[in-house]
């Protein structure tokens, strides 16, 4: 495996090398940072020896010329984790991060779980950076130490230098980085973490990204840029229904296509299609143009599919019908039907919102080599060991032997935790005994993604004579992403904590209920996933109680939400264990509000605004970060709804780079945006009716907010997610702006759906 | 065979005369800054200069850039005002489409030094950043329109 790869990797160009660097690192005397204090629980799990000697670091090295190479094992998508977890381990050895460099990591469960999702980078490897980087640190003080012939205790460290207290003797990292790494690596208890007033990096508004020159410049290597010499390049023409097989094709228009070298037939998933190639033709070219030339020309003719009954205006009926039924019960407080039952005043609502796409910039993409049975492949995925265990299963080859290198993402969103690309690229380079590139098109990328899912909400309230709810009853309805990997999955089991079995208010009375769907489409995460519309209906129904209270929307959340308590969630597994770690706090939920509601003058502005505007408010907690939006609508005389400002606050605990944060939430504003007003995939037998940013409309400059405000919220709680979770409160925030301004309730998505006028 | 400059350097070409400029930049001559995004130009991911003025890469056939000068985001000397005071605003996120935005920002400053933000508006909105940083290109412009003032 070392040969065939060594050779792979003197062919591949651009991407840099991570084993030759490190080697070439190794042999000049650096200091490695061994793996061994990975915590037991990672290695556990794949019941794997430590790391080989030949490659003994998984997460940083020092050359002898004081560069510090810092490994990234998470994928860059555009939320900071290549730069956010290297500058935590930058901070806690004492380094100067202008003296490191970071280096993406291959595909490897040596580092644990690498599935870039979630919004958890930070949170579940914030205190192993913190201990990688003092432990070092530790190592360069003893090192230094011995040298001067002092005790270690007499020496501290200033960026990149050991310092002798008693004489101001200096040595640079660099200096001692050789005998260092032939010191023991000391024990956790033995490594001091440095208190948080001595941070240098963590939580400085200096940080900025660790890509951002290449960027700026077009230097940073995208899937899109990844080559490998004798490479040819393939566009694949797939089912346009989802599970449809080849009945026959006709290639011969297509091989007349200047540069166009062959096609190549790629079987049909057995379903569950899990992350496998949907299937189809590939045109191989010498060039993408001429593969995708090649591809107009080219006639398929399909099997048919049981799922060619898909009709987006049908179905929605189905779900909303089911949405009206009792369904699978998954938290329970009190009795809702006993508190129904004694009448007074019943609100009811329902709500709807469609499929999305993610529609990040850079389409899918890989370029792959199959070699001798194994696999190299080079993409933007936010999962590259997800890349090993997909390929391996679709060439039936051990995962060990695909090698999975990892560039930056052109935009994620989830679309990229799914490598079917790669898998297609790694198909067709075993047919073809060449380097392949899979290109997407856009139209591929709007039609065959794994689709945010359509979802049906049905809610329900009694409402006391102050205007409070005695019960509260929610109901949701849609294909999960458990029907990805099974086509049994009909519940969103793994759904109900994003929102929906948490409802932090203070209601004696609640029940939260999962009906029953069909899928037709794959489907998957999508940036905050099943939040978008959990959140939606349930801060919508908020705000509809409020204005039928006629209450101020902001005091009535506030009520709703209750005093400053822990909220009792009676959660199992994973979730069980967030909640040990995380509890969900009242207190800081409402935080959150009371900023938003100040920085937007709520109080002032929200009542006097005149016809046709209006502020809307929702609060939400999810990947355990508490986020409050306020959003300020203008609806014109066309309906047309412009955006002038939106506050959002966010406590998302410990933080490491405040303005990467502000930039996340100023994009989910603008996310949130194309969602809520143009965001919108529908399917007509099966087919999907949009194909590119004509018709899957995403905001333009012209059309997203005009300011987008982000408060912080200061706070030593352990770190919680940045990248999703400004998403889910935007949309319902919107709605109840458009409602002050117009009094017509949106109760689906997009609201271009909802005539204003 | 169809001449031109690209980056100041002369080029030939003799391929397909409908293949898009963006697949030569891209594929041809390993000029990779230049992205796709869309194909039938609705995103501007593929921005670069023929003459100096902004154009769809993924749009222009060869044929149609006989004897001109084309400019790629690498035949731009850094740090230009405009590159700097993505920097300094830090705009990027994933930074996929920032190549198309600049070369679009260039292009509206050579027109106009100091373009209001209606101006900016209308000259960028056909550059579509699905990380949503609208509101930090906007902010880049103004402080590169005031850099070069």
């Amino acid at each position: 495996m070392k040969l065939m790869e060594t050779k792979l990797m003197e062919n591949v160009s651009r991407p840099v090398s991570r084993r030759g660097f490190l080697h070439a690192a190794l042999v000049s005397g650096a200091f490695v940072l061994s793996a061994r204090f990975v915590p037991e629980p990672l290695w556990a799990a794949e019941g794997e020896a430590p790391a080989p000697p030949f490659e003994p670091s998984l997460w940083m090295l020092i050359a002898p010329d004081g560069t510090v190479t810092i490994v990234a094992h998470r994928s860059e998508m555009g939320c900071g984790s290549r730069t956010a977890l290297p500058l935590v381990i930058t901070d806690e050895l004492d380094a100067d991060w202008s003296k490191v460099r970071v280096d993406q990591a291959i595909g490897d469960p040596r580092y644990g779980d690498q599935d870039t999702d979630g919004s958890h980078s930070v949170r579940s490897y914030f205190d192993l950076m913190r201990q990688v980087g003092a432990t070092g640190r530790v190592m360069l003080i003893s090192a230094a130490a011995a040298q001067w012939g002092v005790p270690p205790k007499d020496c501290t460290t200033e960026p990149h230098f050991v310092v002798h207290r008693a004489s101001g003797r200096k040595l640079g990292y660099g200096d001692v980085a050789a005998a260092a790494a032939k010191l023991p690596v000391p024990k956790k208890e033995d490594v001091p973490l440095k208190p948080r007033a001595e941070w240098r990096y963590i939580g400085k508004e200096s940080n900025s990204l660790f890509d951002l020159p290449e960027i700026v410049t077009g230097k940073a290597i995208f899937g899109m840029d990844a080559t490998m010499p004798g490479m040819v390049y393939a566009s694949v023409e797939h089912p346009p229904v989802l599970g449809q097989k080849i009945k026959s094709y006709d290639d011969k228009a297509a091989l007349k296509v200047a540069g166009v070298q062959k096609t190549v037939a790629i079987d049909t998933f057995k379903p569950p299609h899990q992350f496998q190639p949907l299937g189809g033709v590939a045109v191989i070219a010498d060039n993408t143009w001429a593969a995708f030339k090649g591809r107009k020309s080219l006639k398929v003719e399909w099997e048919s599919s049981p799922h060619a009954v898909y009709n987006s205006a049908p179905f929605r009926k189905t779900l909303e019908a089911t949405s009206r039924e009792p369904g699978k019960v998954v938290r329970n407080v009190g009795d809702v039907d006993a508190a129904f039952a004694k009448g007074g005043k019943i609100i009811e609502a329902e709500y709807y919102t469609p499929h999305l796409a993610h529609a990040s910039m850079e389409p899918p993409v890989a370029v792959a080599e199959y070699r001798d049975g194994k696999v190299l492949a080079w993409a933007p995925t936010q999962n590259p060991q997800a890349v090993q265990e997909t390929i391996a299963g679709v060439l039936g080859i051990k995962k060990e032997d695909v090698t999975c290198h990892v560039t930056l993402l052109g935009g994620g969103f989830g679309r990229k935790s799914k490598p079917d690309q790669v898998a297609e690229a790694a198909v067709l380079s075993k047919q073809l005994g060449k380097p392949v590139k899979v290109v997407w098109t856009r139209e591929d990328d709007i039609q065959f993604d794994f689709f945010h899912s359509v979802a049906a909400m049905y809610m329900k309230a009694a409402v006391g004579p102050d205007g409070k709810p005695t019960a509260w009853l929610q109901r949701t309805v849609y294909p999960p992403i458990g029907s990805t990997f099974s086509t049994e999955a009909k519940y969103a089991d793994d759904e109900m904590g994003l929102g929906w079995n948490n409802l932090p208010f203070d209601i004696p009375n609640h029940r939260a209920e999962n009906g029953p769907a069909d899928f037709h489409v794959r489907i998957g995460w999508l940036r905050s996933v099943a939040n978008i519309y959990h959140a939606f209906a349930i801060h919508s129904f908020a705000d509809e109680l409020a204005k039928a209270a006629n209450k101020d929307s902001v005091q009535y959340l506030l009520e709703l939400i209750g005093p400053p308590r822990i909220v009792n969630l009676d959660l199992k597994g994973d979730e069980a264990e967030d909640a040990k770690n995380y509890p969900l706090d009242t207190a800081r939920l409402r935080r959150v509000v009371e900023i938003a509601a100040e920085k937007s003058n709520w109080a002032k502005r929200s009542m006097n605004m005149g016809k046709g505007r209006g502020m809307g408010i929702a609060v939400h907690r999810s990947f355990l970060t508490y986020v409050a939006t306020v959003v300020e609508a203008e609806v014109d005389a066309k309906g047309q709804v412009h955006i002038p400002g939106v506050w959002t606050a966010v406590d998302a605990g410990t933080i490491v780079s405040p303005d990467n944060i502000r930039n996340q939430f100023e994009g989910a504003a603008v996310f949130g945006t194309s969602l809520a007003l143009f965001g919108e995939i529908t399917a007509t037998n099966g087919v999907i009716d949009q194909s590119n940013f004509h018709n899957y409309q995403i905001t333009r400059m012209n059309r997203a907010p005009r300011q987008v405000e982000v408060h912080i919220v200061k706070s030593e709680a352990p770190p919680a997610g940045v990248g999703e979770p400004g998403l889910p409160p935007f949309a319902p925030a919107l709605c109840n702006a458009v409602f002050a301004a117009t009094g017509k309730r949106v109760r689906e998505l997009p609201l271009s759906k909802t005539k204003l006028v | 065979m169809i001449r031109f400059k690209v980056n100041g350097k002369e080029k030939t070409f003799d391929g397909d005369p409908d293949m898009p400029l963006l697949w030569y930049l891209r594929d041809v001559a390993e000029l990779t800054g230049t992205k796709f995004g869309c194909g039938i130009a609705l995103c501007g991911a593929c921005t670069v200069h023929q003459n100096g003025a902004a154009i769809r890469s993924c749009s222009t056939a060869m044929k149609e850039i006989s004897g001109a000068e084309i400019t790629t985001i690498e035949g731009i000397a850094p740090m230009h005002p405009v590159q700097k005071a993505w920097m300094e605003i830090r705009v990027p996120q994933c930074g996929y489409c920032q190549t198309g935005q600049i070369m679009q920002a260039i292009a509206l400053l050579k027109e106009n030094k100091n373009p209001s933000d209606q101006e900016i508006d209308t000259a960028m909105s056909g550059n579509l950043c699905r990380c949503g940083t609208y509101q930090r290109i906007r902010a880049a412009i103004h402080q590169a329109a005031k850099e070069t003032a």
